[in-house]
């Protein structure tokens, strides 16, 4: 979640769309903590602040706008994702007919050629990390994305800092090895002489998580 | 095309759904408003259920108003983003017909979908936006174009001086007939939403031929802040009231999603036989009889 929340580090004042409760939590414990200007909707059609208080009105059309004017940084999801960041959310399979349909391509072309996009793998595998997309819904840099930041998943981070903007290991989270990151990549990933550790939540973030953000506890069900 | 008073109807005539749907032709292109679970015009659905027409082309932000269109066999073609209950993230219907081959998809982004409805709403034949660009969209929908900018003064991708940017060339998305749903509207047929958000309702109206609104409730005036007074009546065809009429999407702040419906919905669509069982108990009947079996 500290990783996620990194993601938006260095923003300001752009709109966070987060999609999913570990990327939801992220974006908000960045804006109460080091990056206090993101703008944050309730899921519908309010800018809330930090207090949770109605701070502007933000439908589906001016998202749209807000998306093509630049000023936002989305967090998707990924089925399929490549070493280039090309995604894929619509099916699995052929698309004529799909194995497995998924969620459709939603906006995430437009995401990815007017904004910064990263994304959020709850299990990194070489079903997700694949060698070629079924379909390409987010883009990659070999297809013309804008500015794709971070892909963190349950055992590293990873950036396109590698040769010609392809994917490479950021940090691997504690506990986890390069070697693990490697074996649940489905191509070759750029892998740096010395990969430095995700950085731990601060003691004033862990409080912030369990009493504010999610004292429920419900992140622990998705990191299962 | 001809624009102006739709239909030369005297302004205070409101019709029933099934007077709606007998204006309706198979084979038409049919726009619904709302977004995926949220203010769908349901009931204007429901009697399209009722009725024989077929060979629908349904362009949508689609939730159960496609589902319903692509189980009873009625879509022939869905033109959309996705397909979504929100707080079910698939519709069931639209995912088997998928995995079964049996319904065609012009799979567009959003923001396409969006542009594509202001074109039609404009009069122009398209509009440019990144959207799509590099992605898997142009594949499946070879008839989609690009088109280069022609004030030039473009950058090509490392650098170099080009006439002008490319961008896809997004074509108007022209409706035979639009079916939105307000919180409420007056009989000349000015429309009002009172939630959080209008979604494209007024842009589905503008790019059909054709634009119905059932509501709530149809009152003497539209009363409340300006900004919520969304179609005037130069957009609108015809009205019908239909109390109820989004269930089980939502409709606020008249009433939120019926999720314990839904559910049931979504686990009667997974299997054949269930499905046929939702249907003789609850899209058998007519509207009355459909909202009387949803209160129980």
């Amino acid at each position: 979640m500290v990783a996620c929340a990194e993601a938006w580090r260095g923003d300001g004042a752009i709109l966070a769309s987060p999609m999913g409760l570990i990327p939801t939590l992220g974006a908000r414990l960045a804006r109460l903590t080091f990056e206090p200007g993101l703008l944050l909707t309730d899921g519908e059609a309010y800018l809330v602040d930090a207090q949770d208080r109605i701070e502007g009105w933000l439908p589906y059309a001016k998202v749209f706008t807000m998306l093509a004017a630049g000023k936002r940084h989305v967090m998707m999801g990924a089925a399929q994702i490549d070493r280039h960041g090309n995604q894929n959310i619509s099916c699995i399979g052929d698309w004529k007919r799909p194995k497995a349909q998924l969620l459709g391509v939603r906006g995430a072309p437009g995401n990815t050629v007017n904004h910064p996009v990263s994304y959020w793998v709850p299990r990194h595998s070489p079903r997700v990390f694949v060698s070629r997309v079924d379909m390409v819904c987010g883009v990659g840099y070999d297809r013309g994305a804008q500015d794709l930041r971070v892909v963190v998943t349950n055992l590293a981070v990873l950036d396109f800092g590698g040769p010609e903007h392809t994917m490479r290991l950021r940090s691997v989270h504690p506990g986890v090895q390069a070697g693990d990151v490697i074996e649940a990549t489905g191509f070759p990933l750029a892998v740096p002489e010395q990969v430095p550790v995700t950085r731990a939540p601060t003691a004033a973030e862990l409080g912030l998580i369990r009493t504010r953000l999610d004292p429920a506890g419900a992140r622990e069900a998705e990191l299962r | 095309m001809t624009r102006g008073v739709p239909g030369g109807r005297p302004p205070g005539l409101a019709l029933t759904p099934e007077e709606i749907v007998a204006e309706l032709r198979d084979g038409m292109t049919i726009g619904i408003g709302g977004w995926g679970s949220r203010r769908k015009p349901m009931a204007l659905v429901r009697a399209i259920l009722r009725s024989g027409l077929k060979n629908l082309t349904i362009v949508s932000y689609a939730g159960p108003d496609v589902g319903l269109l692509v189980a009873s066999g009625q879509a022939k073609r869905v033109v959309t983003g996705f397909a979504s209950l929100d707080s079910i993230a698939l519709e069931p219907h639209f995912r088997r017909a998928r995995q079964d081959g049996t319904v065609e998809l012009t799979e567009l982004d959003e923001g396409m979908l969006h542009w594509g409805l202001l074109a039609a709403a404009h009069r122009l034949p398209f509009l440019p936006i990144r959207a799509g660009l590099g992605s898997g969209v142009l594949e499946v929908n070879p008839e989609l174009r690009t088109i280069r900018s022609p004030y030039g003064g473009g950058e090509g991708r490392n650098g170099e001086a080009s006439d002008g940017e490319e961008l896809v060339a997004m074509p108007a998305l022209r409706l035979d007939a639009a079916l939105v749903h307000m919180n409420r509207a007056d009989a000349a047929g000015n429309g009002q939403y009172l939630g959080p958000d209008p979604y494209f309702d007024d842009l589905f109206c503008l790019a059909a031929e054709r634009a119905y609104v059932s509501c709530e409730r149809i009152g003497a005036a539209l009363e409340g802040p300006p900004q919520t007074m969304l179609l005037n009546r130069a957009m609108v065809h015809a009205v019908a009231e239909t109390p109820n009429g989004a269930h089980f999407t939502s409709c606020v702040p008249d009433y939120g999603r019926d999720e314990a419906f839904q559910a049931r919905y979504a686990k009667a669509a997974a299997d054949p036989e269930e499905w046929r069982r939702f249907e003789a108990e609850y899209l058998a009947g007519d509207e009355a009889a459909y909202q009387e079996a949803v209160k129980a």
